[in-house]
């Protein structure tokens, strides 16, 4: 599987990444590569068995319903880039 | 009785699916401890783990589980005791992970049923195909600032059940009546308060057309997050009548995501600049599946109360309701729960008629609902009482009740109070009968000649007696002596 | 007294339990260390003056009769565990200035042991790599110097690359690394110390800045076996809070360290014969082999066929998972939020503010990694990449399964090379070459450890790894000690305080 500029634009755009124009022959490059790499699983039979879902093998652990965090707007909100009030603030949205 | 829509090239059929996003009650969120109440300061529900700060850890919460698996058990769906919590990728300032939690591949629940009660009587079932637990989103602010939206995370992790039915629907009253009941069976079982308003329940609307006997399905439409029953019916009517136009101007439905403006009545296409989502859905690898003991299940099958649909059966069979006064009293459970204790060891029938008649007019003229009732269901039980009994008349328990509603005393102290007390003891009636056929001897011949006249001596009684006498031992007593 | 920077922990905790030294002039050698040999790059953020205090606080407690497993122990802690307070950057600049309000899980253990922290070691940027130079905060130096290139930096491996490096030159008694798919045991062979991988779900992952959630596992670097396992002893353990973290007991590791190697079966898989590894590497895995025959234990040929597929299958869940768990680095809560484009006041959208920040937060390899991870889930692939690797992991996992039907432990080289020049460096694919030997391991969730066996002949440390059943820690170890004694690896690295 080759990697095309196009697909490199698909990627980023998907991971919300900032791609500079100059990069993105040598990042097709790049992913071809690794991409290139991984496809070596194509030989391998895999038709009798399970993806593997937790090297751990147990099922999932539950907690009581009982509110047990909150009403602590300082320790949420202690990092914000930009604040206003209790709320994290962000460029406008346009829906 | 599906509604269609007659276009110019001939009748077209709605067919609508529906995802309905139901707010599991439970104190707590999904993954994480933070409250679920609403209308706290912004950003006082949340934990770390809600803001996604790194290293923090989703943790399942039991209950939510729970109310899942008995929001299943009530659509009477299969229950899948093995399930698996995915990742829904996607980017947006209220989705603090970058991704939501939610069941792609394996749901908690499987396929079930709704019978929905139409207008006309007639009831239909609806298939269900799935219930998944996921992660309701924050809150995005927009009119606060010119440059900037606010965020709030507060419901960032609520759990929220998703319902989807299968396309099964076909029309706005339908899928009003699905929604409508949907949130009564939800409310039954106490897995969601079913408030629209705040946002506890809300629905996705898929519509498509097609013409009357075709079988394909058309190219549908997913309206979102439409909040009350009435804009369901009125979005459904726009977008299918949009749809037909379209299709009959020999143009093609695009297959969009729409939202509903209720200020306007139509649907409006949310067009995003970017290429459809590529949601990258993979197993959550901060969670294990899912895997529940059939027993877990079976004990809460056999805790599930008892629904609107048996109730209505119940309410027909045990106090002879017609089919539908009993829809109207199950249709909330608290109206349901309340009509019963009215009725019990009572005349049910009447007590039916003054909860649906009286009490739900009085409610409806004061504004208010029937948890904030004037009138409890005792006190409205010793006025059925004082009816039956004859203790007043019907005409005078309108009286009583509107005293009742106003003061919220019992009947018994109103009746006592006003001196209402019919008089139906027969002696008393007797004699003052006795002393005016002896002063109106004239009076007599002619009534006997003529029955019509007897009504001159019920005026007579009721005159004597202050109004208070049983209507029905004075004609008795009338009939016998002047036969 | 000098040179308190340079004991054991075992030792250290001998001298400060018999009084013949304090804990804060231990810790204030370990401090001067840093300072002196700051040219390592080993540390993002140290924390000498917390240190001192923890250090006074620490004496104050023995001095009331207190003691603790590692009461007055300065330790380094890799930069991608979250520490209240202390600025934690998982050496990337997107989260450049965050300051945690919690401490993870791990090291609230540590603390709880009476450790005493020395500050935040560098990385790779979130973990991503096997070399370290991907830190935002510059790359780290190995203290070891090659005899043919005595002037040549080399790396220290990675992503564990400070804490390695960290360790080896005797800046801190012992420090926590993190293992995805050989980020613990890598490093510490390329810096001639141990490192234990422990099995996945053995320490807690909550308040570690996630980098694959299904393989991460945070465990001890230190200079013996032993040290690696009064460090375990306090990092492990069950928490409520990672619902992948397993609920057994924690044993006593260091109490069946002796018990030598008599009776035990040994593994050494064919697989792991790979091309062009160097003769040297070779030779010191057949010592080693050699070494614990010699003490009675049993060694055997085995086969693990799904050797070769770790690596690949490994280069698609690690980025996969990745790609999602770096998705909430948005610039909206915490971290980097780049500044609008030329001069502009503001962002003209969201998604904007989103796509810069995060092209200008994260480095080329996490970038890489992230779109490789976006591209193998898009619609489409994720049967494909995604579910293939995982069924291939099962292969995986069975493997071993079955070799511990037949072994007690596998012996293999840790490393398929030495330490090599920082402008050395091999790129892309090559370059996770590196990982070969440690990532069928992480890919299983079972434990390995790596201890320095010998010398290159260029004067480098080489490592040889061992690995145990999941969660048979205590016996891992056991074969370890018996390893370490019969190695006596006593070499020093050339840049050491
Ligand atoms: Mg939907
Ligand atoms: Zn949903």
């Amino acid at each position: 599987m080759s990697i095309t500029r196009e697909t490199v634009e698909q990627a980023a755009r998907l991971a919300r990444l900032t791609v500079a124009d100059a990069d993105k022959d040598r990042l097709a490059g790049e992913l071809s590569a690794i991409l290139g790499f991984v496809e070596q699983l194509d030989a391998i039979d895999t038709s009798d068995v399970d993806p593997l879902t937790s090297v751990v093998g147990a099922t999932a652990r539950m907690r009581k319903d009982a509110v047990t965090a909150g009403d602590e707007p300082e320790r949420i909100l202690a990092n914000a880039p930009d604040r206003v009030t209790d709320f994290y603030a962000v460029p406008k949205v346009v829906e | 009785m599906a509604q269609t829509i007659k276009g110019q090239t001939g009748e077209w059929e709605i067919v609508i699916g529906m995802e309905v996003h139901a707010q599991v009650l439970s104190e707590s969120k999904l993954f994480s401890g933070a409250s679920t109440t609403f209308g706290k300061a912004p950003n006082h529900n949340v934990a770390l783990v809600d803001a996604a700060l790194p290293g923090m850890l989703p943790v399942l919460n039991e209950e939510c589980v729970r109310q899942a698996v008995r929001s299943g058990l009530g659509i009477k769906a299969e229950i899948n005791l093995y399930s698996v919590f995915d990742r829904k990728n996607y980017f947006y300032a209220d989705l603090p992970q970058g991704y939501q939690i939610s069941q792609l591949y394996h749901p908690i629940v499987g396929e079930g049923e709704l019978t929905i009660d139409l207008e006309d009587g007639e009831s239909r079932t609806i298939g269900i195909e799935r219930i998944h637990l996921e992660q309701d989103a924050g809150k995005s602010i927009h009119d606060q600032d010119p440059h900037r939206s606010f965020i709030d995370l507060n419901r960032t992790g609520v759990a929220l059940m998703e319902i989807v039915s299968k396309p099964d629907l076909r029309g706005g009253d339908e899928a009003s009546a699905y929604m409508t009941k949907l949130r009564s069976i939800l409310r039954y079982l106490g897995t969601c308060d079913g408030n629209m308003e705040q946002g506890s329940m809300r629905a996705d609307v898929n519509v498509s057309v097609r013409p009357v006997g075709s079988t394909e399905l058309g190219t549908r439409t997913e309206t979102k997050n439409v909040n009350s029953v009435r804009f369901i019916r009125q979005a459904i009517e726009f977008e299918a009548r949009r749809q037909v136009e379209l299709l009959e101007g020999g143009g093609a439905v695009v297959q969009e995501t729409r939202l509903y403006d209720p200020s306007k009545g139509e649907t409006r296409s949310m067009r995003s600049k970017e290429e459809a989502h590529d949601y990258r859905y993979f197993p959550d690898p901060d969670l294990l599946p899912l895997q529940l003991e059939q027993g877990f299940v079976d004990a809460l099958a056999s805790d599930l109360p008892e629904l609107p649909d048996e109730k209505r059966a119940r309410f027909q069979a045990e106090y002879g309701l017609s089919a539908y006064d009993a829809g109207v009293l199950v249709a909330e459970k608290e109206t349901g729960d309340f009509f019963e204790a009215v009725a019990k060891g009572r005349d049910a029938k009447l007590a039916a008629n003054w909860v649906m008649g009286e009490l739900f007019g009085a409610l409806n003229k004061a504004s208010t609902d029937l948890a904030d009732s004037p009138i409890s269901a005792d006190s409205l039980g010793g006025l059925i009482e004082a009816i039956s009994e004859g203790t007043i008349s019907g005409r005078t328990a309108k009286d009583v009740f509107a005293s009742m509603f106003e003061t919220g005393k019992s009947a018994v102290a109103i009746i006592d109070e006003q001196g209402l007390k019919q008089i139906s003891d027969e002696g008393a009636i007797e004699s003052a009968l006795d002393e005016i056929i002896a002063a109106n001897p004239a009076q007599v011949e002619k009534a006997k000649e003529n029955p019509k006249l007897k009504g001159w001596f019920v005026g007579q009684v009721m005159k004597a007696t202050g109004g208070q006498a049983n209507p029905a031992v004075v004609n008795k007593l009338i009939n016998q002596k002047l036969g | 007294m000098t040179e308190l920077n340079r004991l054991t922990i075992a030792a250290a905790s001998a001298g400060l339990a018999k009084g013949e030294f304090s804990a804060r002039e231990l810790t204030q050698s370990c401090v001067d260390a840093m300072d002196e040999r700051s040219d390592l790059g080993a540390f993002i953020t140290p924390t000498p003056d917390l240190a001192l205090e923890a250090a006074d606080q620490a004496d104050a407690k023995r001095k009331g009769g207190e003691d603790a497993p590692l009461l007055g122990i300065p330790l380094g802690i890799k930069d991608l565990f979250c520490t209240e307070g202390v600025q934690t950057t998982a050496a990337s600049k997107i989260l450049q200035g965050f300051v945690p309000t919690y401490e993870s899980s791990v090291t609230t253990n540590l603390l709880r042991d009476g450790a005493v922290f020395l500050g935040k070691l560098n990385l790779d940027e979130f973990a991503m790599g096997s070399s370290n130079t991907t830190s935002y905060y510059g790359n780290v130096v190995n203290p070891w110097q090659s005899a043919s290139k005595p002037d040549m930096q080399l790396v220290p491996g990675g992503s564990s690359g400070g804490s390695a490096s960290a360790v080896a030159a005797r800046l801190c008694l012992g420090a926590t690394g993190t293992d995805t798919g050989g980020s613990i045991r890598q490093p510490a062979a390329f810096c001639g110390i141990t490192g234990l991988k422990p099995t996945y779900g053995r320490c807690s992952r909550w308040g570690i800045v996630a980098f694959a959630s299904s393989l991460d596992q945070a465990g001890p670097m230190a200079r013996s076996v032993e040290d690696c396992a009064i460090l375990l002893g306090s990092m492990a353990g069950f928490d409520a809070k990672d619902t992948t973290s397993v609920d057994t007991p924690v044993p006593d590791y260091t109490a069946e360290l002796g018990a030598g190697v008599k009776g035990l079966k040994i593994g050494l898989p064919r697989e792991y014969r790979v091309d062009r590894m160097p003769a040297e590497i070779e030779q010191l895995w057949q010592q080693s082999a050699q070494w614990l025959r010699d003490q009675g234990a049993e060694v055997v040929e085995i086969s693990l066929p799904h050797t070769h597929s770790a690596l690949p299958a490994y280069y698609i869940v690690a980025p996969a998972e990745a790609s999602s768990n770096l998705a909430r680095y948005d610039g909206v809560r915490y971290g980097f939020r780049a500044d609008a484009p030329d001069g502009l006041p503001e962002f003209s959208s969201l998604e904007d503010m989103y796509a810069t920040t995060r092209g200008e937060g994260f480095g080329a390899e996490v970038q890489r990694r992230i779109m490789i991870g976006a591209y193998v889930l898009s619609a489409g692939y994720y049967d494909a990449y995604y579910n293939k690797a995982r069924r291939v992991r099962s292969l995986i996992a069975r493997d071993f399964t079955e070799a511990f039907e037949q072994v007690d432990a596998i012996l293999t080289p840790t490393t398929p090379s030495a330490a090599f020049g920082i402008t050395e460096e091999p790129s892309g694919v090559e370059m996770y070459m590196n990982d070969v030997f440690t990532v069928p391991a992480s890919m299983a969730g079972i434990p390995g450890i790596s201890l320095p066996a010998g010398l290159s002949s260029d004067g480098l440390p080489l490592g040889v790894q061992l690995l145990g059943r999941p969660f048979d820690e205590e016996g891992l170890l056991r074969v370890a000690q018996a390893l370490e004694d019969a190695a006596g690896f006593t070499a020093t690295p050339q840049l050491m305080a």
